[in-house]
């Protein structure tokens, strides 16, 4: 698990990233790594002592070659020759130190991969554990795309800075030892060295900083680009019926010039800092070859030292790449890194403190104990202010059905919300059977009160799994329960019956059929209150009814008692008058409650009822699967 | 190229590829040869350092004492040809930059507009989120390979080419040496490459997987919550991070594995090129001075080659792309403009359809022979179930498809000879989704005609009686609607798009009613508006209304692809069969009185 110790500034900026100081982005990117380091000390440690030993071997090659050079080489092709012996000897010596290299460069990736990938797990856990545990208010503050970047591009890019970290450090050792082999030759060499060396980490610095704006603004125009073409061929057919195809694509086209634009830029930048930045080491090699000649002809050096710090500097330019694209990813990874804190720094919602048993057996109630709803005094309001619920008071007795009406943006689906445990209320207090949902918890509440929602949400699992959601439950039970939200004949004609497969990789149920599995899932739990938030909107009339029949008819026997307390949100005069009472949900309180008839003395009441029962005599066909006829 | 991988095409070369894809983009043709020989120029500049140190070491460190004037002089001649080819660098790299811009670009514009010219019937939902793919995600792919793979090709294949080039010329025996070392690295990179790509197809899957199960705990999250069903959910999702880091770990293996192999090889071939090169050096002409040259040559030649192993996968991948979109690219637009274009009779129009048949190109048949007349001025409602006909036969009137047997007649003219101008100003289509631009409401209302006046924009939606509805706006007529009209509710939508026919007033409205359940509150004032909408046009609506059937003068019964039944509402609903059946099972349960 990723530390609580360390808090790092929540900067949960967009700045630039071009623009930021470079002296925070450093820092933080230091406890980046040290984080990661911490987590995963010997896989880390594993892959920094094989970039050593390469930079070691890099360096040690370099040497060798220039002892061949001088020992085999040239006496071997200028001067009287070399005995087999001296030969073979300095084949093995090049396989021996290039074998080692090999390896080097394998573990170092290897273990520096092993790292990178562990430290992305533990970030993962870290960040959906936390979405399991937050208050469901932070779900609703923030749109699930965001989510899912935080658990998945966020970790990714806030890892990217890890991948060249291993050869990054090592360069440090590669700059050390490549100095002292070349001072142990002439001082002279190392000389350029000291020149060439942070002249090549400058220009690299100098380039990535100056092509972090222009590559964003990419970034950016490719996002608008991808805009323009998902919203006009979603739209193609009003495109087509309006006549706007030249509109469309010269809209597109100058989205796609100013995308051109900024890559020209990029390119132009790198077109100009490439060639100078990869043949720098070679004006290096220039310099140091007249130097050597100059030095050999005074007989301080040998011509395999010359070969040896040529072979050097050309070498040079690929770990400065590495650094410096460890430098350049820095800023982003920062970024994300305050973004993945940012989830798991969030609260989590305290579990139920009381009956730990009711979360997990939720099949406590083998018969349903009638249980009684209250609202006392419960107002709720938005994170921003917006009081949606004020001094609401209401009260099930067990058993009983009760309609909620309310007019659009009354407040029925934050109720419902308040009743399943799923939000605290700001004021006042919900009681479940005499203990407050806030104590409760939502895995509490929901060992009493079942809720089936607006927005159906099936699982892309089987439909028995759906339905069980991971119990055990029998088949016979999980077919009585279909019975019971007429669901059990479009079951059985699916190709698999419970065991089909749901989702995008499966079979894709019509609105009306969606609900009534979660209506039987809702069942299944045995509840003592089942709640219906506008659960039967896509349910043809007729079949709503019969459902609602079978809800308000005993389970088990004529057991009067074993009837579930119903709450329906419903917008049909249909299922309104199926109620035994009627409460109207009006300016964040119940404004009255009554059967439907009592009720139609108020006008609030009487306009909306006018209202549905001009959408209800228009009603749609039901079943719709959408799509084309 | 495999065919393991969905997006790799079978049996096609990446010659095939390269040559279907230049002759798509005209923009790479021009200057190529300049680029080219300049690309070489550039290659050549990296040789400079071997050359130099071979020519410096035989002639300027010689048996009879150290040259430092020749050795200035050649040294000197290398600097001015590294900085000439620094120069020269920067001119080609830009100019292949450029070039893959234009091509870019080139593409992007003609695949999109080639997308809105595909006819409509072939954009169902999944089809149209996987051809908006080829404008966006397969372009950007290409794109990364024309930034990095397609340079890297060019640049280190003229490079391998120069090398060995050199090398044969100071001594060909060597070369072969090299080459006969360097041979087997090519199918070991090729079995590896094909290795590591199958691992990370599987590692895309586990990292799609992932995302589904975190999806899901996020997007039914009240659900988990409400039925206490957490922790088999962490579960599920801690089994998917896993699955997705052994994966990573196993595509791991081959990425820590390429490199070091293309290396092990490099440093055999110096190996054996010192070896062979001192021992049979004199007999082979080779002198010291070309046997550093030599070692030095050997380490331009083995980084191209690692750096071709690494391109890869991402050049697999971006001809696949490319490939696709030359699909695209090639794709029949059969909605052809007429040669000559007839005139649309202005007014109201009537329609008629003479035996007509429509199927997809995918090959499923959705109308199998339609006859029928509909008068100029009148109603008709089109029900049927979900399947049925419908929607296409709405379509077919608005000619986004042409039908594939048979006639379609308004206003008396075919409507594949119908001129294009006044097809769009006598004939429209409001769709079931409600699409709305991201603009205001006037802006949205003002697109159905070009031209439009501020005043005429007010009158049209006055004159559905929606002026109330728009005044309780936040901001009236310019409340922004947001990203396909999402800050409206789904009637709300629809009465925007209603506005809009009414502005565009077309001789024939063809309506596609919205299926899912507006709020009651909108739903009287649409009523009303659509009521005013077809008043003085022919009116076709695909309805799922009752009271639009009703209404109708004239109701059609689609029932698999054909005409069951037709006439008024009161003639079919007593007649037992279809309609009838449908209106009782609208009607049982919903009926009241107040």
């Amino acid at each position: 698990m990723s530390t609580d110790s360390e808090r790092p500034a929540l900067s949960d900026t967009t700045t630039r990233v071009g623009h930021a100081v470079p002296e925070s982005v450093l820092r933080r990117g230091g406890r980046l790594v040290w984080r990661s380091l911490r987590m995963h000390p010997w896989a880390h440690g594993a892959g920094i002592m094989g970039a050593n030993v390469f930079a070691l071997a890099v360096v040690g090659f370099t040497v060798v070659i220039g002892r061949i050079t001088d020992e085999v080489i040239v006496p071997g092709l200028d001067g009287d020759g070399v005995s087999r012996q001296s030969l073979l000897g300095a084949v093995a010596a090049v396989m021996a130190v290039g074998l080692i290299r090999a390896v080097s460069i394998m573990v170092r990736r290897w273990f520096n991969m092993l790292a990178t990938a562990r430290t992305q797990r533990t970030w993962r856990r870290a960040v959906t554990d936390r979405f399991l545990d937050v208050p469901l208010a932070f779900h609703q503050r923030r749109p699930a795309g965001q989510l899912l970047a935080h658990a998945d591009a966020d970790v990714e890019v806030a890892t990217t800075m890890l991948k060249p970290l291993a050869f990054s450090l090592s360069v440090i050792v590669l700059a050390v030892a490549s100095l002292v082999s070349l001072l142990m030759v002439h001082v002279l060499f190392a000389a350029v060295a000291v020149v060439m060396f942070p002249t090549l980490t400058l220009l690299n610095r100098r380039f990535t900083r100056m092509v972090e704006a222009p590559a964003a603004e990419g970034q950016e125009a490719v996002g608008v680009l991808s805009g323009i073409a998902h919203e006009s061929l979603d739209g193609a057919l009003v495109v087509k019926t309006l006549g706007r195809e030249g509109a469309e694509v010269e809209r597109f086209s100058d989205a796609a010039r100013v995308l051109r634009g900024h890559r020209l830029t990029v390119g132009g930048l790198r077109s100009r800092y490439a060639p100078l930045y990869y043949s720098l080491p070679q004006l290096g090699i220039i310099v140091l070859l007249l130097a050597g000649v100059w030095l050999v002809d005074g007989g301080s050096v040998t011509i395999g030292d010359v070969v040896r710090a040529m072979s050097l500097f050309s070498i040079l330019t690929l770990p400065m790449e590495i650094l410096g694209y460890l430098f350049q990813e820095m800023p982003r990874s920062v970024v994300a890194m305050d973004r993945i804190d940012g989830v798991i720094a969030e609260p989590t919602e305290t579990q139920s403190k009381l009956e730990p048993e009711a979360g997990s057996s939720r099949r406590a109630n083998e018969i349903r104990r009638p249980v009684v709803v209250e609202f006392e005094a419960v107002g709720f309001a938005h994170v921003d202010g917006m009081e949606v619920l004020a001094d609401l008071n209401l009260r099930l007795e067990p058993a009983e059905s009760v309609a909620l009406v309310g007019a659009t943006g009354s407040g029925k689906s934050t109720l419902v919300s308040l009743l399943a445990g799923l939000v605290p209320p700001t004021s006042g207090e919900v009681r479940i059977d005499g203990r407050a949902t806030t104590t409760l918890g939502p895995e509490g509440v929901s060992g009493s009160v079942a809720t089936v929602l607006q927005e159906t949400f099936l699982f892309a699992d089987t439909v028995r799994a759906n339905l069980t959601l991971g119990h055990d439950v029998g088949d016979g039970e999980l077919v009585a329960a279909l019975d019971a939200a007429a669901a059990s004949g479009f079951v059985a004609e699916l190709d698999e019956g419970l065991d089909t497969v749901l989702g995008e990789r499966g079979v894709t149920l019509s609105g009306g059929q969606r609900q009534r599995l979660a209506i039987a899932r809702a069942l299944l739990r045995r509840p003592a209150v089942l709640v219906l938030d506008d659960a039967t909107s896509a349910v043809d009339p007729v079949i709503e009814a019969g459902i609602l029949a079978v809800l308000r008819r005993p389970f088990d026997g004529d057991n009067q008692v074993d009837r579930p307390t119903l709450l329906v949100v419903a917008h049909r005069l249909a299922t309104i008058r199926l109620a035994d009472r009627v409460l109207f949900l009006d300016g964040g309180r119940i404004a009255a409650s009554g059967t439907h008839d009592e009720l139609l003395e108020l006008d609030a009441y009487a306009a909306l009822a006018h209202a549905y029962e001009l959408a209800s005599s228009d009603s749609t066909v039901g079943d719709q699967a959408g799509g084309y006829g | 190229m495999s065919d393991a991988d969905p997006r790799r095409i079978d049996g096609v070369s990446a010659m095939s590829v390269l040559r279907r894809g230049i002759a798509a983009s005209p923009e790479l043709r021009v200057g190529m040869p300049q680029t080219v020989v300049m690309a070489m120029m550039v290659a050549g500049g990296k040789l400079v350092i071997p050359l130099l140190i071979q020519a410096v070491m035989d002639l300027s460190i010689t048996s009879d004492g150290v040259h430092m004037g020749r050795a200035a002089a050649m040294c000197i001649g290398a600097t001015v040809l590294v900085v000439g080819s620094i120069q020269l660098g920067k001119l080609t790299y830009f100019r292949l930059v450029r070039t893959a811009e234009d091509v870019l670009l080139g593409l992007r514009v003609r695949t999109f507009e080639h997308l809105h010219r595909l006819s409509l019937a072939e954009h169902t939902a999944l089809r149209k989120g996987v051809l908006t793919a080829r404008v966006t995600s397969d372009v950007e792919t290409l794109t990364q390979f024309a930034q990095w793979g397609a340079i890297a090709w060019i640049i280190n294949s003229v490079q391998i080419v120069i090398v060995l080039a050199i090398m044969a010329v100071y001594s060909w025996q060597l070369t072969i040496v090299v080459l006969v070392l360097h041979l087997p690295l090519v199918p070991i990179l090729k079995w590896m490459q094909s290795r590591q790509l199958t691992a990370y197809e599987e590692l895309r899957t586990r990292v799609s997987d992932t995302l589904g199960v975190v999806s899901e705990s996020v997007h039914g999250v009240e659900v988990v919550r409400a039925y206490g069903h957490r922790e088999p959910m962490r579960r599920r999702v801690r089994d998917a991070i896993d699955a997705q880091f052994s994966q990573q770990m196993v595509a791991a293996r081959y990425f820590s594995l390429i490199l070091p192999l293309s290396d092990v090889f490099g440093i055999s071939a110096i190996a054996a090129v010192v070896g062979a090169g001192v021992w049979w050096g004199d007999a082979w002409g080779v002198s010291s001075g070309e046997l550093v040259a030599f070692v030095f040559l050997c380490n331009l030649l083995v980084a191209p080659i690692s750096e071709l192993g690494e391109v890869l996968d991402q050049t697999q991948t971006a001809l696949a792309g490319w490939w696709k979109i030359l699909d695209v690219l090639d794709t029949e637009v059969d909605l052809v403009d007429p040669v000559v274009p007839v005139p649309l009779p202005v007014g109201a129009l009537a329609v008629r359809m003479q035996a007509v048949e429509f199927q997809y190109r995918t090959g499923g048949r959705v109308l199998h022979g339609i006859d029928v007349e509909v008068a100029a001025g009148a109603s008709v409602a089109v029900v049927g179930e979900t399947g049925s006909g419908k929607t296409t036969f709405a379509r077919l009137l608005a000619r986004l498809a042409d039908p594939t047997g048979g006639q379609v007649l308004v206003g008396g003219v075919d409507l594949r000879d119908a001129s294009p101008g006044d097809r769009r100003r006598c004939i429209r289509m409001v769709p079931q989704d409600g699409f709305l631009f991201d603009a205001s409401i006037a802006e949205n209302v003002a697109y159905g005609r070009v031209g439009a006046t501020d005043d005429e924009v007010t009158a049209a939606v006055d004159a559905l009686g929606l002026t109330a509805w728009v005044e309780g706006l936040s901001d009236g007529m310019q409340t922004r609607v947001g990203e396909r009209g999402e800050g409206l509710s789904v009637g709300e939508r629809q009465l925007v798009a209603l506005a809009r026919a009414q502005l565009a007033d077309p001789g024939l409205l063809v309506l596609d009613e919205a299926t899912s359940a507006v709020d009651p509150e909108t739903e009287t004032t649409l009523e009303r508006a659509m009521e005013r909408l077809a008043a003085g046009r022919t009116t076709v609506s695909v309805a799922h209304r009752l009271s639009t059937a009703e209404r109708s003068d004239l109701v059609l019964v689609f029932d698999a692809g054909l005409i069951a039944e037709s006439g008024p509402h009161d003639q079919l609903v007593h007649r037992g069969g279809i309609y009838s059946g449908l209106y009782a099972s609208w009607l049982g349960g919903t009926r009241h009185e107040v």
